[in-house]
This record gives structure tokens, sequence and C-alpha cells, in this order.
């Protein structure tokens, strides 16, 4: 005549997974809009500088990114370790930018081919040469709007 | 009466379910661009036979050398001082005779005000650090914002970001801020 009920005479009802799929779906569709896709895979090191007066990019594809930086380890030994450009998923020289703006460009609607940004992505102890040189075949290709990429701060 | 369908088991919802949610984790990236928007001036069709005649107060000419030093008019300055250099050049109080002249202009909503004829020219070395760079260009671009922001505060009591596309035009006209960028030299060898 206990007051207790003896362990097993009564199972426990099994918690209703109904209701994951609902869940996970709602987590998906969150991340599909916050996100964008990857374009490229970085075969250089880049940490951008930090800079206060920054603006958002906006339209992500108007953008075309330059990206300059050292080649990272597993490249070290066939790029070497000096500040290289990168252009889609290759190593290239500065000679190659009027061809990828000109194949950028190609890629976009006309009415949009003359409101292409170029994004430099650059490490921040890369030295200003090979900048100029990037800035001065931009301008021969007269892809004149330009984005220095930066990490914002805080003032 | 129809047979009645089984009903479709859906326990496996929330694996397919979780293997798109895996899959756009890994494809996708959540930071968002920022950075310093630039526009480059345009090569010009022929060459000009000289350099356009500006005098010398109305310039503030920056060098950065390779080891990262800002000479500003001669005088060696640090990054954090270039601010208040640049809005001092600009806003030029005491009408100082180093400083650059001011001209006579009509600016919708101000009216007729003085209007400086100030003009940064910015020169750096092949060496020069890409951060410094940044850096230089984030002051000025602060000093000008804060200019402007100065402007519309008076004015609007708003700050300059809040003002409407007429409205911060007209401020632009007031504080142009203009900056010209000379094809770097190598003066310190590689």
């Amino acid at each position: 005549m206990s007051k207790f009920r003896k362990d097993g005479k009564k199972d426990l009802p099994a918690i209703s997974t109904a209701s994951l799929p609902d869940i996970v779906f709602m987590l998906l569709f969150f991340f599909m809009v916050a996100t964008t896709m990857r374009e490229v895979d970085l075969n250089v090191d880049i940490m951008v500088p930090a800079a206060k007066e920054v603006t958002k990019l906006e339209k992500k594809d108007l953008v075309s990114n330059i990206y300059v930086g050292v080649p990272m380890r597993k490249f070290a030994k066939t790029h070497g370790s000096e500040p290289r450009i990168q252009l889609n998923d290759q190593f290239s020289t500065v000679e190659d930018i009027q061809a990828f703006i000109a194949s950028e460009r190609e890629s976009r609607k006309e009415e949009l081919r003359n409101k292409l940004t170029t994004s430099l992505k650059v490490d921040q102890y890369t030295k200003m040469g090979i900048i100029t040189d990037i800035k001065q075949e931009l301008r021969k290709a007269s892809s004149l709007k330009l984005n220095y990429s930066t990490r914002e701060t805080a003032e | 009466m129809a047979r009645k369908t089984p009903e479709i088991n859906s326990s496996s919802m929330a694996d397919i379910a979780f293997l798109l949610l895996i899959f756009f984790l890994v494809t996708t990236t959540m930071d968002v661009d920022t950075g310093i928007y630039k526009k480059l001036p345009p090569i010009p069709e022929e060459q000009p036979d000289e350099a356009p005649k500006v005098k010398q107060r109305n310039v503030l000419s920056i060098l950065v050398n390779r080891n990262n030093e800002l000479l500003v008019n001669g005088e060696v300055l640090s990054i954090s001082q270039l601010r208040d250099k640049t809005k001092e050049f600009f806003l030029n109080p005491t009408n100082s005779q180093t400083l650059p002249e001011k001209a006579l202009k009509n600016v919708p909503y101000f009216g007729d005000v003085m209007v400086s004829k100030g003009l940064i020219s910015l020169q750096n070395d092949r060496g020069t650090r890409y951060e410094t760079y940044i850096r230089v260009q984030d002051e000025l671009a602060a000093a000008s914002r804060e200019l402007k922001d100065e402007k519309a505060m008076q004015k609007w009591g708003k700050k300059y970001a809040e003002l409407n596309e007429d409205e911060q035009s007209a401020v632009r006209k007031y504080i142009p801020v203009q900056i010209s960028e000379a094809e770097p030299r190598n003066t310190g060898g590689k």
C-alpha cells in the first residue's frame, strides 16, 4: 500500500518532435536571408585595416573584388612571400586587371555596367606601390568607383 | 467511401531541413562590406602643358614617407593631429595670411557666404604602408564630416547625414573638401 508508484509502470510520453522541422526551417530561412553566397576562396591572407568613417557597400552584385595580400602558407612555395594580387580564384599581375574589369563589365546587364564599384580588399601591411599600380590600371580601364575595404571601429 | 490515404511520415523532414541549414551555413558569409568610398580621377585626354597654378597658401600638402611619417606643409605631424590641422586649414578662423583665401559665393539655403579655396594634396611613397594611407584618408574624411556636421548643426540643428539630398549638396558647396592625390614618387628607394 505504498503511496509511490513503482517505476516502469507507466511510460513517460515521448516528447513530440513534430515542431522540430518548423524550428529548423525558421533557422534556415533566417540564414538564407541574412547571408550572402561566398564567391571565391581566398588564396591570400588579408586583414583589412580599421577605419571610422566607413560607408556600407550596397548592392553586392555590383561589386567586383580585388584582393591583395601575402599568399597563404600553402602557396608560399609557388608564389613567394611578397604581396600578390588575386582576381577571382587566381593569382594575377597588375596587367590582368584591365581584362578582369572588362570581363566583370561583360557579365553585368548593360544598364548596370557603369554602376560597377571595385572593392579593394588589401592587407594592412601591404606597401602602397602595388596599390598605386592597381589604381592606375583602374583609371585606364575607366572604372573609377573605388572602395577601400576596411573594418569598422568605434571612435 | 474512398480509402483513407495513410499519413506521410514526416519524421525525416527535420533531417532534410538540417541538411539544407548546414549547407547554407557553410557556403555563405555574413559579413557586411564596409569601406571608404573614393572616386578616382579620370585620365586626362591630353596632357595639360603645365599644372594648374594654385597659390601655395591654398594647398595643404600632405606627404607620407616610407617610414609612415607625415609632413604637413613642411611640418612633421602625427596622424592624430591631422584632423584638427585640416579643420583649421578649411575654416581659417582668423583670416590668417598663411591659411587659404576665401571667396564670396552664393550657396542655396545659406545665402552669400565665404567659401574656402583650400585644397588638399596628398602624396605618398611607394613604400608607405597601406594601413597608414587608410588612416590618413580616414582622418581627412573625419575632418570633412565634422566641418559639415558643424554647418548643418548651425543651420538645421541636425547632423549632415540626416539632411535631405538638397541640403546635403548645399553643405557640400559650402565646405568643398577636395583631395587631390599626386602620383607617388619613389623617394626613399625600394
